[in-house]
Parts: structure tokens; C-alpha cells; sequence
């Protein structure tokens, strides 16, 4: 059974395999996920698309000891809410790393990996993970 | 002869965080390990996590040799990916990277197959390619999750990892140039498998003489007379590395220094990464060798062929070490965790085939 649409999974890959988001040129804010209109500018907003770097910082973690369908061999794994070095804030996992390794404020970057699979014969959905920086990386 | 210069203006590897001692597969399958340790000449093997695959391992080599070029992504008009593990079998590994980076959608791209030797392959074509001035960059990677059958010697060996090459034609860009390459390619059936095979087989020792070494030899020697050079104008060579041992044996052949081997054999700590295994060696050297020094590179795919090159490291590689931020081969080995077989098994999906 596939996760999701195909065209949604299509159009997300920008955003997915590199963070690709957007930038309203009329108040400078940056915006992850992709946004069509600028919430603080309405019409008067102006959209560009924008690369984002990849680094950031935990604002907030836990370990997920009962994972959802498809993430059993991962499990446990940490969840956390990464604040982009631009700004915004967005889920994802921490790789490579358990609750004893991270701490909040820990900065980390972007990795690619895979996310899930539809089935054995299915798509393979790729996204952004983080890791801890290479500075803070656990021993 | 190469009509135009070529080099490369970017390296980057990566290898995955986790080790598994050749002790603990010893272990498990009742052998001596000081036995199984000497005799293939491993310590250790890298192993992937459960989320990592060929695919992910390339994007990651290939955002680490982007950085260190400094080159913008859209100006990358080739991307070709070299595995054995490509994750689909009909869609390309090589449009994910592409994507990944940020180089779409101007541009060919396309993976390749040829046992451990479909990286080389890679840097050949992009050659020839930035040369004759088709592209003005080109990305070839080399990149594996091997597997062993459980219980097989290749267990102890099969390991993970990749590394990713820009190649380019602007002389000022290069961190070394590649000087010539030479080929030596046979049918020869040392190592096999079949599209819905999960694990390879082999020909066991019908794999060394004439596979391993009759095919890094001749390219090597080939290498030596197309160029009309010898062991000793070379500061570093790099083989393919199946296991330790395979690279200084083949070095004692030739006539060629062990320790001008040495700095670039890694398959002690990190395991045979397959495709990714004489692309690392090389982005080890390629992080101590100095300008001006020379460094020969032979893969080597089973089925079976070989690819040499000469390369000579260039001034530029000073700067753009310096400049580098991002991880470096060095920092993939010394980061990482063990683990024992039971959680070796789950990361690589063995256990319907236990
Ligand atoms: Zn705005």
C-alpha cells in the first residue's frame, strides 16, 4: 500500500531530499515547508524559493520507544524539533545518536536517508534526517 | 592520449557509523578469529544503518565532494553512480543523487554496474566527457552495501561505503590532475549474482590468480608502459581491496614499496567497500598527499576488468583542503559505535535468510 499519493511524494522531493523551502523577499522570513503565501504579508508578500543550509540546532527531543508501522527496526529512535540555522522549525529524526548522546541546543545537520518503504515491491521514500555535528559528534 | 586536461576539482567520502569486529562473525559461526583476522588481514567492517543504502551513501559523498569544490551543483552537466546494490533494480540510483544535490534537471545521468570496478568506470566517462568539452563537471561515485551470505568468508568483508568525484577540465580548478588511464577487461567468471539472488557467489580461490591479481597487474603494467613510467615515479598507490591482504601481495609482485600502499589501504577498519573501495583509498591519499606527488589508483571488478589511472595531486589541493569544513574520510573511521551480530543482522535484513 503506498504512504501517499505519488504526485504528492513527487512534488515533495525538494523539499525532502534537500530542504529545498522559501523566502518572502518583502519581510525576510524563510519558510520551510514549501509556502505559497507569505502568513505575515498576505498580498503584499513575495515568495522566492530558498536553499536552506542543513545546519541547525535540537530545540526539543524524545526517544520514540513504540514506533509507527514500518520504523520497527529502527526503533527506538529520537524525534526531534530541529531549529534551522534560518529559522524555521521542523520534525525529523536523529540519527546515529541515542537520549544519552543529545542534548537540547546540540547542533546538527542534514543527512539523507531513507525515510520508509511503500512495501517490499513498493517506492522507497527518501528524506532529511539530522545527525549531531561533527563538533558534537558522540564518541 | 587525452586531448584535453582532466582532473578532479572535488572529492568526498562516506562511510557508515557502525563496526562489526571480525572477532564477534568468528564468534558466531564458531571460527578462530586470529585465524579468519590473519589471514584476510580485517580488523573491522563498517556496517549501514538500517536507513542507510547505496543511494543515501552517494548523496552523502557527493554533498561532501561538492563542498570541497565549491562548485555549484547546477553546473554539474553528468551524474554517474557505480554500485553492485543499487536500491531498485528498474530506477536509477543516479537521478536521486542528482535531485539530492540540487543539479537537476539539465543534465544526463545514469547508474552502472560492474561488480567493484563501476566507480572507476564512473571517472573514465565523466573523462572523457569534460574533455571532449561535452560537460563542463561531471560526478561519478562509486557506492555499496555488499553483502555476505551468513556464514560465507565474505561475511568478515562485505562492508559499506562511498565516494564521490568531480571531474572537470579547468586546470586551475584541479586538486589533481588525472594524468592517463589504462584497462584490462576479460570474461571471467570469479564472482556472480543473478537478479533475484540476495547473496553473490563465487568461485572461492579461483577469485586471486586469475581474477584479482592477472587484472590489477595488466592494468597496472599497462598503465606503466602507456605512460612510460615505473614503481618509483609514483609516491602512492591504491588497489582495489577485497581484504588487507590482496593489495600488498599484488605490490610485492610488482616490485612496488608496501608502505607507498599502505596510507590509502583501508579495508582493515572499514571492510571491502565494493565500489566505494579504491575511490576511498584514493580520497584518503588525496587528504595527505602533497602537490606535485603521484599517486596510481587500479580497481577492480569481478566478471572481470580493471581500471588504472595516474594521477599527479595539484597545487590547488592546499587551499581547498584548508577551506573544507565538512567530514573527511579520517572523521568517518574514527566516528564509530560497534555492534554484535544480533543487531549487525537486523541493519542488514538477514534474518529471513538465517
Ligand atoms: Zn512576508
Amino acid at each position: 500500500m503506498p504512504s501517499e499519493n505519488l504526485a504528492i511524494t513527487w512534488r515533495r522531493i525538494p523539499e525532502r531530499y534537500r530542504l529545498a523551502g522559501s523566502y518572502c523577499e518583502n519581510c525576510k522570513t524563510s519558510y520551510f515547508p514549501n509556502r505559497k503565501l507569505c502568513p505575515k504579508c498576505r498580498r503584499k508578500g513575495r515568495l522566492a524559493s530558498k536553499q536552506f543550509s542543513g545546519r541547525g540546532r535540537i530545540y526539543s527531543f524524545t526517544e520514540v520507544s513504540a514506533g509507527p508501522a514500518g520504523f520497527e527496526l529502527e526503533t527506538p529512535y529520537l524525534l526531534a524539533i530541529v531549529e534551522l540555522e534560518e529559522g524555521p522549525r521542523l520534525t525529523a529524526q536523529i540519527v546515529g545518536a541515542t537520549e544519552k548522546d543529545a542534548k537540547i541546543g546540540d547542533e546538527v545537520e542534514m543527512v539523507f536517508r531513507r525515510i520508509m518503504e511503500d512495501s517490499p515491491e513498493g517506492l522507497i521514500h527518501y528524506g532529511y534526517k539530522f545527525r549531531l555535528a561533527k563538533r558534537c559528534a558522540p564518541k | 592520449m587525452i586531448s584535453h586536461p582532466v582532473g578532479i576539482v572535488g572529492y568526498g567520502a562516506c562511510v557508515p557509523k557502525y563496526r562489526i569486529k571480525a572477532d564477534e562473525i568468528a564468534r558466531v559461526w564458531g571460527e578462530e578469529p586470529e585465524r579468519i583476522k590473519k589471514g584476510l588481514g580485517i580488523l573491522e567492517k563498517s556496517v549501514p544503518d538500517v536507513d542507510e543504502d547505496a543511494a543515501t551513501l552517494a548523496v552523502e559523498a557527493a554533498r561532501n565532494a561538492l563542498a570541497f569544490a565549491g562548485i555549484d551543483p547546477a553546473s554539474i552537466g553528468a551524474v554517474y553512480v557505480g554500485s553492485e546494490s543499487h536500491p531498485y533494480a528498474v530506477k536509477p540510483t543516479a537521478t536521486i543523487v542528482a535531485e539530492a544535490i540540487g543539479a537537476t534537471p539539465n543534465l544526463t545521468a545514469a547508474d552502472l554496474e560492474f561488480a567493484c570496478k563501476a566507480g572507476t568506470a564512473a571517472i573514465q566517462i565523466c573523462m572523457g566527457m569534460a574533455a571532449s568539452g561535452m560537460i563542463r563537471y561531471g560526478l561519478a561515485i562509486g557506492s555499496d552495501t555488499s553483502q555476505g551470505r551468513p556464514g560465507d568468508a565474505l561475511e568478515y568483508t562485505a562492508s559499506a561505503g562511498a565516494a564521490a568525484f568531480i571531474i572537470g577540465r579547468d586546470k586551475a580548478e584541479f586538486v589533481a590532475e588525472i594524468e592517463e588511464t589504462f584497462s584490462f577487461t576479460t570474461d571471467t567468471p570469479d564472482f556472480w549474482r543473478k537478479q533475484h539472488a540476495e547473496f553473490p557467489s563465487h568461485g572461492g580461490r579461483f577469485t586471486g590468480t586469475p581474477a584479482y591479481f592477472r587484472h590489477i597487474m595488466g592494468a597496472t603494467q599497462g598503465l606503466f608502459e602507456k605512460t612510460n613510467t615505473r614503481a618509483n615515479d609514483y609516491d602512492y598507490f591504491v588497489f582495489h581491496q577485497p581484504n588487507g591482504k590482496f593489495p600488498l601481495e599484488a605490490a610485492k609482485k610488482m616490485g612496488i614499496d608496501p608502505e607507498k600502499v599502505k596510507p590509502g589501504l583501508f579495508t582493515p577498519v572499514i571492510g571491502n567497500t565494493y565500489s566505494g573501495a579504491s575511490p576511498i583509498g584514493l580520497c584518503g591519499v588525496l587528504d595527505i598527499a602533497k602537490p606535485g606527488q603521484r599517486i596510481l589508483v587500479t580497481s577492480f571488478g569481478s566478471g572481470a576488468g580493471s581500471d588504472a589511472f595516474s594521477i599527479r595531486v595539484a597545487e590547488g589541493i592546499v587551499e581547498k583542503r584548508q577551506a573544507y569544513r565538512g567530514w573527511r574520510l579520517a572523521d568517518y573511521i574514527a566516528n564509530k559505535e560497534y555492534v554484535d551480530y544480533g543487531v549487525y543482522a537486523k541493519h542488514r535484513r538477514k534474518l529471513k535468510s538465517l
